[in-house]
């Protein structure tokens, strides 16, 4: 973990990171460019983990840190690697930074380690990382690399907290385990469609319908 | 061989890739457009998953695992090099989705012609690497393993062909504008995970 926090410090030294451009990076992908919602990357952990809200957030969390990680390092290399390995090259350093997450999330989270299972190894095929790094980082300096990654990442998060809340909520009537409904003397007994795949799928699909009916973005 | 079937018919109906894990939902979203070509991809999957999940079995047993170096000498019996699971799975998937590539390429052009950019996409596929980690999870010997990456494979081709039917239908009705495109398919695809749960009832 230190060495990436070393690798962050080192940009905002050298750059001036918050131009308006570098901010239109950060806040694009919160909205009208969202890497979940319209860009259509990296569903398979945004359905799988989000029955409760703890996982949601230790997936959100590492992939922000994998991502963040992997763009920077592959901005740093993009004039040296071949384009025709290019993939390996890409694949080998969120490898990397994948296994470094997965043994700290098994040395100090052990038991959300255990929940989240095969989906922190699952985000080496995350297709945001790969696809950020290819599109974005390849051709790019450092600075804005970072900032690019920094608002994937965190646009990915957003959904992923957004899609928790009401499966949790909705399904066992709690928010980051705490019983809502108990608290407030209500009695819920917990929808089970919501915890379900089909749950998942169906909340996406309708915060989707919302996102568009608001920001007028049209398919086809 | 009774466990064997078994296996083989829950990978494919009740843990569907698709929709008990949502595994391979990219290519699953983007590529289901049209019945034939995720047709191509699906078989794609089947070939890549029904050879990595052996071969990745076989690389944890021998060579991963603590102890299994043993065989190359006891004092290697201690180490321990499970840490180094994902890159080395990766790497065996991307090789293999490259010498299919090839493999395609030189036997069948017409093949190759039609899956063009699906080919090195697979590698990028959750449902492969998810494949290969389930596979260790559950501990599978390796008759079994096979069967299991065979038979997720199926159900992913099955899972594809069956949404893009439902899509190329749904260009004649009347979606609400937002909705359109990725909203809607969402929905169809709870619809369809819904329906999979009825497999649930079966016991084998």
């Amino acid at each position: 973990m230190s060495t990436e926090v070393a690798e962050v410090k080192e940009v905002k030294k050298s750059e001036p990171l918050f131009s308006k451009k570098n901010r239109k990076l950060v806040s694009n992908p919160l909205d009208i460019d969202n890497p979940i919602t319209v860009q259509v990357l990296g569903i398979c952990s945004a359905l799988a983990v989000t029955t409760q809200m703890k996982p949601a957030f230790t997936m959100a969390v590492s992939l922000v840190v994998v991502l963040i990680a992997s763009s920077m390092v592959i901005s740093a290399l993009r004039n040296t690697i071949p384009s025709r390995i290019r993939i390996v090259v890409q694949l080998a350093v969120i490898a990397t930074f994948v296994i470094l997450v997965d043994q700290v999330l098994k040395a100090f989270v052990y038991d959300i380690s255990k929940q989240l299972s095969v989906f922190v190894g699952l985000i080496i095929t995350n297709c945001i990382v790969m696809g950020r790094l290819e599109a974005f980082s390849m051709g790019n300096k450092i600075g804005p690399s970072f900032m690019d990654a920094l608002g994937n990442g965190l646009g990915y998060g957003i959904i992923l907290m957004i899609v928790a809340f009401f499966r949790e909520l909705l399904g066992s009537g709690a928010l980051f385990g705490f019983k809502i409904f108990d608290a407030v003397g209500l009695t819920y007994p917990g929808n089970g469609l919501m915890l379900l795949p089909a749950g998942a799928c169906i909340v996406v699909g309708v915060i989707i319908w919302v996102q568009r009916s608001l920001n007028g973005y049209r398919e086809g | 061989m009774e466990n064997l079937i078994s296996i083989g018919v829950r990978s494919i109906f009740i843990d569907n890739m698709i929709f008990a894990y949502f595994l391979g939902m990219c290519s699953y979203l983007a590529v289901s457009k049209k019945v034939k070509t995720a047709f191509g991809l699906g078989v794609a999957v089947i070939f890549v998953l029904g050879f990595t999940v052996p071969i990745n079995w076989l690389i944890q047993n021998h060579i991963l695992n603590q102890g299994s170096l043993a065989w190359i000498s006891p004092e290697l019996a201690t180490i321990d090099l499970t840490f180094l699971q994902f890159i080395v799975f990766i790497a065996v998937i991307a090789s293999m989705v490259q010498l299919t590539e090839m493999a395609i390429e030189k036997f069948s052009p017409a093949l190759y012609g039609s899956l063009g950019i699906f080919l090195p996409l697979i590698a990028v596929n959750c449902a492969i690497l998810g494949g290969a980690l389930f596979m260790i999870g559950r501990s599978y010997t390796l008759p079994e393993a096979t069967v299991f990456g065979l038979g997720s494979g199926i159900g992913w081709l099955l899972a594809i062909v069956a949404l893009a039917g439902i899509r190329e239908k749904m260009k004649y009705s009347n979606v609400p504008g937002p909705l359109r495109g990725l909203g809607i398919t969402f929905i169809l695809v709870g619809l369809m995970s819904l329906g999979f749960l009825s497999f649930l009832g079966f016991s084998l």
